[in-house]
C-alpha cells in the first residue's frame, strides 16, 4: 500500500476533525432505491463533515480522484465513502485515501448497498433513511479514526499442501516446480485420491491410473515434496507467512528405506515385495475396493501405490510376528511402532481434502445395501477396471454372471430438496454416467444400458460430443426421476420411474442397477477446515474467498482451496483450480512478507489492574502479564495478536486499546445512531 | 413518510460470518424491512457489554448481537466468550426493567443470506410487539 505518512492536522491531535463524505450511486444499484442527492445534502449537515460530494461510481479513477483531490482542497482527517460494502472496496479507497496523502487506516465505509438499496429496493423513504444513518455513524467512526501502520512479517518459504487427490498432488508439484519446499500430507496409505480408484476418464475415456500414476510417481520423488502419507493435521497455530502446524504420523508398522538406514540397519526398510503379505494370516475385505476384494492385515491398497511401502492394520494384526521373519533381514516391520508427532513451520496452505460419496442407502426406495444388484457408480468403476477385483469383468454381485441390461439411476441424492439428500448438483454424475453406459455397451456385446435422468449436463468441452457419441452407440435415455426399485426372486431388479417426455410410467427390468450417489465433503474436511479456521457454505462445501474474483482464496489469510473440497468439479476443473491456488500461495512466499492489518490490542498499561483475566481468554496466547515500575500489568506480543478484540471486550477497566475498534470509536457510532440524527 | 412508529434497532455484527452473511442477503436481493442499523467488529468478542448497554441508555428499542456459529468463529471462540457475556446482559436488562426480548444473539453464517433477511425480520416483528423503550420514551417527555 503507498501512501505517505502521517498527515500534518492529525500530528496535532486536539485539531477539529475535518470529514469527507462520498455518496456512490453505482449506476442505479444505489441512485435506483435511494435518494442520493437527499443523503448528500444530509450528509453535509453531519458535525465535523466540511464536504459532501456525490458520485456514479466512487471506484472509478475519477471517483478515487475526487476523494484525493478534496483531501488536499479540505484538509480532511477522515474519509468516508458511502457505496457498497468494505469487503468489496475498502482496499481501494484505502488506496485513494493514501494517494490524498492521509493515513489509509482513516477512512471508513458506510454500506449502502450490499445493506442498503439491495435489500430495501421497494421502500425508498425506508432505504434513504437508512443510509443517512449509516453515513451518521461512519462519520463518528471516522472522526476519531487514528494513523495505523500495517506489520510487515517475514514469510517462511515453505508451503503445506493437505490431501493428495489429484488436486494435491498437482498444487504439491506446482509449487515444488516454482522452488517453494512443499510438504504434502496425505491421510490415506497412498497418494491419489479418488481419482486413482477410476477406470477411464470421460470425455477422451484416457485410463485413468495411466495418466495419473506418472504424477503420483514423480510427486514420490520429487526432492521438493516432503510427502507423508498416513498423516493428518493435528494442530494449528500462527498466521500467514508463519502457521505452526502439528503433524500426526500415524504408526505405519513399517519402516521405508531412508527411515530404516537412520536406525542404522543397512540395506534396510521396505521395498514393496510383498513377502509379508503372503505369509499374514489375517485376512480383512479391502477398503480401497469398497470390501470387493481381500487384503492383509499387512498390505498396500492397490499395485501402484505412492509410496511403496506396506502398511499394518493394527486394528486388525494380531502380532503373529510371521510377517517379521517373512522380511529377514530389511527389518522393516515394527510392531511396536507409535504414532509420532511433529512441527512443521510454513507460509501458506493449500485445503484439497476432496470429497466422499453420500450414503445412497439412506434413500431406502432405491434399496443399495438391500438388494445385491444395486451398486455405487464408484464400485461400477471398480468393478470394470481391469486392475479391479474382477479383473475388469463386470458382474452382478448376486451370482457372478454378466449383466445384460443395466439401469444407471442419475442424480441419486444429489438435486435433491426431499431433506434426504443433497440440494446442489454434483456435476460429473451426468459425465461418468454417460462413460458407464459406453463402457458397457462396448464390453459386453449385446447389453442394454438405460440411463434415467432429470437432465443431461454435458457442459464441458467435448461433452456435449460425448454425449450424442453415446446417443449413438444405442443408450436409451428415460428422462425422469427413479421413483422405486423393486427385486424379483431372480435378483433382477425393477426399475419404477416417470418419462416426463412420453408422459407416462414406465417399469424396465434390468440385471444390475448404478446409482450415481450424490457427493458430499469427506468427515475430515469439516475438522481440517476448523483448524485453519475457514468457513463453509450451508451445503458444507468449503468457502472461497469471493465466488467470482477469488475462487481459490479464503477469508484465512494464506489459506488457499484446490478441488473438490471446495465444490463438485471433475478433473480438468480440479487441475485449473489447484494451479490456480499453487499460484494464489506462492505469491506471498515470493514476495518474502506480507503486511498484517494493524488491528491489534494494545494495554494501556495506567489503566491496568493486573487481574490478568484477559491473558486466558486469548486464543493465541498473545498476552501476558509483566512488572512494570513495580505494578504487575498486562503486556501484548503484537505479532501473535489477530486481532479479535475478545480481550477488549472483556477488560472490566477498559484497559485494552483494540486498534480501529477502539471504545470511544464504537461508542461514538452506538451515540450517532440514538442520540443524533433528523428529529 | 407516514407517522408510524419506527423502532431504533442496533446490529453489532461480526465481519466474517453475519456482516458477510449480510452482504450474501444483498446480492440475492433478498428483501427485508430497514429497521437495523449495523456497526461492524471483527469479532463478537469483541463486544463489550458496555456498548449493548449503553445502546439501549440512549433508547435503543432493541438490540442484535450476531456472529458466527459456534465452532465457526474465524479466531476460534470469540462468539463462545461473547454469548457468555450476553447472558450477563440479559439479566442486567431485567433487573433494570427493560424487556430482556429487545436483545438477543443470533449465529447467521457467511453463506446464510436468507437467514439474515429472517433474523432481521423477525427482531423488527418482536421490537414492534414490544413496543418503545421505556428510555427513549423518557427521553423524549424530558425533550432530551
Ligand atoms: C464414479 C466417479 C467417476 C468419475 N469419473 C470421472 C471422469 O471420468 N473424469 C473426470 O474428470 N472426473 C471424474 N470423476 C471426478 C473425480 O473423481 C474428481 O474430480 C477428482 O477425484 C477430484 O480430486 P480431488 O483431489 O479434489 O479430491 P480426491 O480425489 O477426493 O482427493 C482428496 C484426497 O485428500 C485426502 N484427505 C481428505 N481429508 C484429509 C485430511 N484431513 N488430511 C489428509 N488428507 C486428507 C483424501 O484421502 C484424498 O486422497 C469421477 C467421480 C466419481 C465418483
Ligand atoms: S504380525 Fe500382523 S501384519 Fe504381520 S503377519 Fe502377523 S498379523 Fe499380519
Ligand atoms: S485481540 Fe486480544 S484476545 Fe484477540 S488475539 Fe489479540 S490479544 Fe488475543
Ligand atoms: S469472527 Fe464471527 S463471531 Fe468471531
Amino acid at each position: 500500500m503507498v501512501y505517505t505518512g502521517k498527515n500534518a492536522a492529525a500530528a496535532e491531535a486536539p485539531e477539529e476533525p475535518r470529514i469527507g463524505v462520498f455518496i456512490c450511486h453505482c449506476g442505479t444499484n444505489i441512485a435506483g432505491s435511494i435518494d442520493v442527492p437527499a443523503v448528500r445534502d444530509y450528509a453535509a449537515t453531519i458535525p465535523h463533515v466540511v464536504v459532501a460530494q456525490n458520485y456514479a461510481y466512487m471506484c472509478s479513477t475519477p471517483g478515487q480522484n475526487m476523494i484525493k483531490d478534496a483531501i488536499a482542497e479540505h484538509h480532511l482527517t477522515g474519509v468516508v465513502v458511502a457505496a457498497c460494502t468494505p469487503r468489496l472496496h475498502e482496499p481501494t479507497f484505502r488506496t485513494a485515501t493514501a494517494n490524498g496523502g492521509l493515513n489509509p487506516f482513516r477512512f471508513e465505509m458506510a454500506n449502502i448497498r450490499d445493506q442498503g438499496s439491495w435489500v430495501h429496493m421497494h421502500d425508498w423513504d425506508g432505504g434513504t433513511a437508512k443510509a443517512k444513518d449509516a453515513i451518521r455513524i461512519a462519520v463518528a467512526k471516522a472522526t476519531k479514526l487514528e494513523d495505523l501502520y500495517p506489520m510487515s512479517v517475514p514469510v517462511e518459504h515453505r508451503a503445506l499442501v493437505v490431501g493428495a487427490g489429484i488436486g494435491g498432488i498437482q498444487a504439491s508439484m506446482d509449487l515444488a516446480a516454482a522452488g517453494i519446499e512443499t510438504y504434502l500430507i496425505e491421510k490415506q496409505p497412498t497418494i491419489g485420491g479418488r481419482m486413482s480408484q477410476l477406470d477411464k476418464t470421460f470425455p477422451t475415456l484416457d485410463c485413468s491410473q495411466c495418466i495419473l500414476s506418472p504424477k503420483m510417481a514423480e510427486a514420490g520423488r520429487t526432492p521438493g515434496i516432503k510427502l507423508y502419507t498416513l498423516a493428518e493435521i493435528e494442530n494449528v497455530e500462527g498466521y500467514i507467512g508463519n502457521f505452526d502446524v502439528t503433524i500426526r504420523r500415524h504408526a505405519r508398522g513399517v519402516l521405508t528405506p531412508n527411515e530404516a538406514a537412520a536406525k542404522g540397519i543397512i540395506g534396510g526398510g521396505c521395498t514393496g515385495c510383498g513377502d509379508c503379505s503372503n505369509v499374514c494370516p489375517v485376512v480383512k475385505p479391502n477398503e480401497w475396493e469398497f470390501n470387493m476384494a481381500p487384503r492383509k492385515a499387512i498390505y498396500i491398497c492397490h499395485a501402484q501405490v505412492v509410496p511403496l511401502i506396506y502398511t499394518i492394520d493394527f486394528d486388525a494384526c494380531v502380532k503373529c510376528g510371521l510377517c517379521i521373519t517373512a522380511c529377514g533381514t530389511k527389518k522393516a516391520i515394527d510392531l511396536e511402532m507409535q504414532d509420532e508427532l511433529f512441527t512443521i513451520k510454513v507460509g501458506t496452505v493449500i485445503l484439497a481434502t476432496g470429497y466422499e460419496a453420500f450414503p445412497i442407502e439412506q434413500k431406502k426406495e432405491w434399496g443399495y445395501k438391500l438388494y445385491d444388484n444395486v451398486i455405487t457408480s464408484l464400485e461400477f468403476e471398480r468393478l470394470i477396471c481391469a486392475s479391479g477385483p474382477t479383473i475388469g469383468h463386470l458382474v452382478r454381485p448376486s451370482d457372478g454372471e454378466t449383466p445384460q441390461s443395466v439401469g444407471f439411476v442419475l442424480c441419486a441424492g444429489s438435486r435433491d430438496n426431499t431433506g434426504i439428500g443433497k440440494p446442489y448438483c454434483s456435476r460429473f454424475c451426468c459425465m461418468y454416467s454417460l462413460k458407464h453406459a459406453h463402457q458397457v455397451i462396448e464390453k459386453i456385446p449385446g447389453c442394454r444400458a438405460y440411463i434415467f435422468y432429470m437432465d443431461i449436463r454435458s457442459f464441458g468441452k467435448a461433452y456435449e460430443e460425448f454425449y450424442y457419441r453415446v446417443q449413438n452407440e444405442g443408450a436409451k435415455f428415460i428422462r425422469g426421476r427413479v421413483a422405486q426399485i423393486q427385486e424379483l426372486p431372480n435378483k433382477n431388479l425393477i426399475v419404477v420411474a416417470e418419462d416426463t417426455l412420453l408422459g407416462n410410467q414406465v417399469q424396465i427390468e434390468v440385471d444390475l442397477v448404478v446409482l450415481a450417489a450424490a457427493i458430499q465433503p469427506t468427515a475430515e474436511t469439516e475438522i481440517v477446515r476448523r483448524q485453519f479456521g475457514v468457513s463453509c457454505s450451508g451445503d458444507k462445501w468449503l468457502l472461497e474467498a469471493h465466488p467470482k474474483l477469488n475462487p481459490c482464496g479464503t477469508t484465512t489469510a494464506g489459506v488457499y482451496l484446490a478441488g473438490v473440497c471446495q465444490g463438485p468439479k471433475d478433473i480438468p476443473d480440479t487441475v485449473a483450480q489447484a494451479e490456480g491456488a499453487a499460484s494464489a500461495a506462492s505469491i506471498p512466499i515470493h514476495s518474502g512478507h506480507v503486511e498484517l492489518e494493524p488491528y491489534y490490542a494494545q494495554c494501556m498499561q495506567n489503566l491496568c489492574a493486573g487481574c490478568g483475566m484477559c491473558t486466558r481468554l486469548c486464543p493465541y496466547s498473545a498476552l501476558s502479564m509483566t512488572v512494570v515500575d513495580g505494578r504487575t500489568v498486562m503486556e501484548v506480543t503484537a505479532a501473535k495478536c489477530k486481532g479479535c478484540g475478545t480481550c477488549g471486550g472483556f477488560c472490566p477497566g477498559g484497559a485494552i486499546k483494540m486498534q480501529h475498534f477502539t471504545s470511544p470509536q464504537i461508542l461514538a457510532q452506538i451515540d450517532a445512531f440514538f442520540l443524533g440524527g433528523e428529529q | 413518510m407516514t407517522d408510524e412508529w419506527k423502532p431504533k434497532i442496533l446490529g453489532i455484527i461480526c465481519n466474517w460470518c453475519s456482516y458477510a452473511g449480510a452482504d450474501g442477503a444483498g446480492s440475492a436481493r433478498t428483501q427485508y424491512p430497514p429497521d437495523v442499523r449495523i456497526v461492524r467488529v471483527m469479532c463478537t468478542g469483541r463486544i463489550d457489554t458496555l456498548f449493548v448497554l449503553k445502546a439501549f441508555a440512549d433508547g435503543a428499542d432493541g438490540v442484535l448481537v450476531s456472529g458466527c456459529h459456534f465452532g465457526d468463529c474465524h479466531y476460534l471462540a470469540g462468539n463462545f466468550k461473547a454469548a457468555k457475556r450476553m447472558f450477563l446482559v440479559k439479566s442486567i436488562l431485567n433487573n433494570m426493567g427493560i424487556e430482556h426480548r429487545r436483545f438477543r444473539m443470533t449465529f447467521v453464517s457467511a453463506s446464510e443470506g436468507a437467514k439474515w433477511a429472517t433474523v432481521i425480520t423477525d427482531v423488527i416483528n418482536t421490537i414492534k410487539e414490544i413496543g418503545p423503550s421505556p428510555i427513549a420514551e423518557e427521553r423524549k417527555r424530558r425533550g432530551l
